[in-house]
């Protein structure tokens, strides 16, 4: 008997299959990548009876189309490495829809256990529904769960060691589609059959694709090298079509809903329509009037506890590793090791961790936010604002978080399903100015703006979100050709997140953060402490480091902005953190501990640049190049360097013009 | 028979058509959104789109963009 086994999870989206996943796994879990795309892999394992089972949480989809990568990566491993078993969690008060999935599921020969979570919801709904004539009629065991309670785990985990050494094979339940079709499917199955290389697949499954036109299926065949069965299939197809009103695709997905339905004839009682609680905080959470403002409140509340709670925290990293810094100045004589581990090494990880606070909270309250189901209304409540500059309302909570800190802002737009809209608002997050920015604009609004300091800071925010808006309606023209996808999104019933998986889910994406982002940032700390150190070593004038050389060597760049070789050097090392800026120019000016109320910064700055350079440059800092942990955020998440690397030219360009922009139009007003 | 975008809150309907084509099509139609299927409308969103309509009994938002493509019946 098999010691080994794998299994996959796979349900659509809010069905609980998180909570099931953490149950059955606990500590011993996995997150990586699937093979070839961005999208997170999760595993874990269990040992139950003996049998170590390796249980693979499939990306939740409501359906098995090829149409999104999310519902590609679970097709394939399904219907080609052919788990042992699919566990298909079924959220039971809406089994109508989720039955859609296992039908498909079913079909691509899945051996299919069924969950049936949420019980509980069902009932309240006044739903009845026979578990056991479920069961008898989809030939698969079904399990009666109410997975936040823990109830149902001791029979799901008997069902699904019983399924994976269950030595008969059974015949699955079929949807009968009808007597002509039934006889374009076997046909096809005899070609397919014929077909050694397809082998790995269900012949049924595969036919019905064929039949459906399915783009995927058809390039497989292709690989496969069976061209002729495509072309039976679509001359059957166009047979096909010609005695139906919509297509032969319609047809299909028209009569598993059916056998849906006749199936929830047998066994489903439906309730009188039960006014819930969650129809209840509906009415007051998406009201007309109060919609907006209780929208505005939770986010504030969110972004207060996300950056307000986490300073603490952040202080006493920074406080920490300043300390550590210190001693091994003070401690290691040899000044070249010495400035390496304190200022490289040491500071490297330093800035690393330094996120951590924010990302561990925003996580736990974005978490909170989304298994609550409120996240949902949220997007509703903003959609049309956000489609009107061409994103879509689950853009918002991003772009909302990019004041606060661009990294877990970018990271938070993993709840955005679509790809494109997605990538959109990842690439002009950077330009929603972050609270990094805000020391650089105190201290040139109050060398040069006196009186109107906060006005002019406000002008800094306002810009970002216009060049934000500007350049998300032109990446979606040039790049994605047009209008954001279509909305078609659940609106699942509230529910009470659990705290566990709330703290998994933070840990998750913390330690995501370390390992995707954390090395980039740490090796870009060196190479600036490298560029900034040497040739002359630690202890040398900054003047002769090479952080120098390239400031005066892009400086002509900036000299039409009428910035000298020190504005420059600060740009470069703005490219780390953009406080450092501040920093940098204290150094310049042998100021120690210099901050942005500084007077003497204030001063010597007064002579180095004119309000109009000032603002100009004021300007470039919101735009340019994000900080390094940003970039790296970018390539952990879009998962390729060429956006990544696109994301620091525009905005680079941006910056550019728009500081040259000022300049013209500064003088030509005849400010100084 | 009027587009589901016309459909008022609390009103019951039957879907007749369904004109969205392509992949997107597939996907309204992967959630429920099938001739013959009776549908509910819920509410229109604080800024008057999207939409939320109950049918197989869940809650779904589209935008009036695509619900004018829908068309039908409403049911006393």
């Amino acid at each position: 008997m098999k010691r080994r086994a794998k299994i996959a999870l796979a349900g659509n989206p809010n069905v609980g299959k998180t909570v099931i996943f953490n149950e059955l796994t606990g500590s011993r879990q996995h997150v990586g990548n699937w093979p070839g795309v961005t999208v997170e892999k999760k595993s874990g394992k269990y040992t139950y009876r003996g049998m170590e089972i390796e249980v693979v949480d499939l990306p939740g989809t409501y359906s098995l189309s090829p149409y999104s990568i999310d519902e590609k990566i679970a097709r394939d491993y399904i219907a080609e490495e052919r788990p042992d078993a699919v566990v298909n969690i079924i959220d039971a008060s809406n089994i109508e829809r989720n039955l859609y999935l296992t039908v498909q599921l079913l079909e691509a020969g899945a051996n299919v256990v069924i969950g049936l979570n949420m019980m509980d919801e069902a009932e309240a709904k006044g739903m009845e529904i026979d578990a056991k004539r479920l069961s008898e009629i989809l030939k698969a065991p079904v399990i009666p769960m109410v997975a936040v309670k823990g109830i149902g785990f001791k029979e799901l985990k008997d069902a699904i060691y019983e399924e994976i050494t269950r030595h008969e094979k059974h015949r699955h339940m079929t949807v009968g589609y009808g007597k002509g079709v039934e006889k374009a499917i076997v046909s096809l199955e005899e070609d397919i059959e014929k077909c050694p290389s397809l082998r790995k697949y269900k012949n049924r499954w595969m036919a019905i694709k064929l039949l459906e036109g399915d783009k995927e299926v058809v390039k497989k065949v292709k690989g496969a090298g069976c061209e002729r069965i495509i072309k039976r299939a679509e001359s059957i197809r166009e047979e096909l079509e010609k005695r139906l009103d919509d297509g032969l695709e319609t047809y299909f997905a028209d009569k598993r809903y059916e056998f849906v339905d006749d199936v929830l004839g047998v066994v489903l009682v439906k309730g009188k329509g039960v006014w819930t609680f969650s129809d209840m905080l509906d009415k007051v959470v998406t009201h007309k009037i109060f919609g907006i403002p209780i929208f505005l409140s939770m986010m504030w509340a969110m972004f207060q506890f996300t950056f307000a709670v986490a300073v603490p925290f952040m202080d006493a990293i920074d406080i920490g590793f300043s300390w550590l810094a210190d001693s091994v100045r003070a401690g290691v004589s040899n000044p070249a090791l010495a400035s390496l581990l304190a200022d490289g090494i040491i500071s490297g990880i330093g800035s690393v961790l330094i996120f951590l606070p924010n990302i561990f909270l925003l996580f736990f309250v974005l978490s909170l936010l989304e298994d609550s189901g409120y996240l949902s209304r949220a997007a509703f409540v903003m959609d049309k604002a956000m489609y009107r500059i061409g994103l879509q309302g689950k853009s918002f909570v991003p772009m909302l978080l990019g004041f606060g800190c661009n990294v877990p802002a970018i990271m938070s737009t993993r709840t955005i399903e679509d790809r494109k809209d997605r990538l959109i608002t990842i690439l002009v997050n950077p330009l929603m100015s972050c609270s990094a920015r805000l020391p650089v604009y105190i201290l040139f609004a109050g060398a040069f703006f006196v009186g109107i300091e906060g006005s002019v800071i406000f002008t800094m925010y306002l810009m970002g979100i216009l060049l934000a808006v500007t350049m998300a309606l032109l990446l979606r023209k040039v790049f994605f050709k047009g209008k954001p996808s279509p909305l078609i999104m659940e609106m699942p019933s509230y529910k009470m997140p659990t705290l566990k998986s709330s703290a998994i889910h933070m840990w998750e994406n913390g330690s995501m953060f370390l390992k995707k982002a954390g090395t980039i940032i740490f090796f870009g700390v060196i190479i600036i402490w490298f560029l900034s150190t040497y040739p002359g070593g630690p202890g040398s004038d900054i003047e002769t480091s090479y952080v120098a050389a390239i400031g005066h060597w892009v400086q002509p760049i900036f000299a039409p902005l009428g910035w000298d070789w020190k504005a420059a050097i600060a740009l470069v090392f703005g490219f780390v953190a953009k406080e450092i800026v501040v920093g940098a120019y204290g150094t310049f000016y042998g100021i120690g501990d210099a901050d942005e109320g500084n007077a003497t910064l204030r001063s010597e700055l007064q002579n180095a640049f004119t309000p109009v350079s000032a603002y100009a440059y004021m300007a470039f800092v919101l735009i340019y190049v994000p900080c390094l942990a940003t970039i790296a955020t970018i390539k952990a998440e879009t998962g390729s360097w060429k956006w990544t690397l696109f994301a620091v030219g525009y905005m680079m360009g941006l910056a550019y013009i728009v500081a040259l922009v000022i300049t013209v139009v500064g003088h030509f007003l005849g400010f100084a | 028979m009027i587009c589901l975008s016309d459909v008022k809150p609390g009103k019951k309907a039957r879907i007749v058509r369904v004109g969205i084509g392509g992949p997107a099509g597939r996907r309204y139609r992967e959630m429920g959104l099938v001739r013959g299927e009776n549908i509910r409308l819920i509410r229109v969103a604080p800024l008057g789109d999207p939409i939320e309509i109950e049918l197989k009994g869940y809650n779904l938002s589209l935008r009036k963009k695509e619900a004018d493509l829908i068309i039908v019946e409403v049911m006393e």
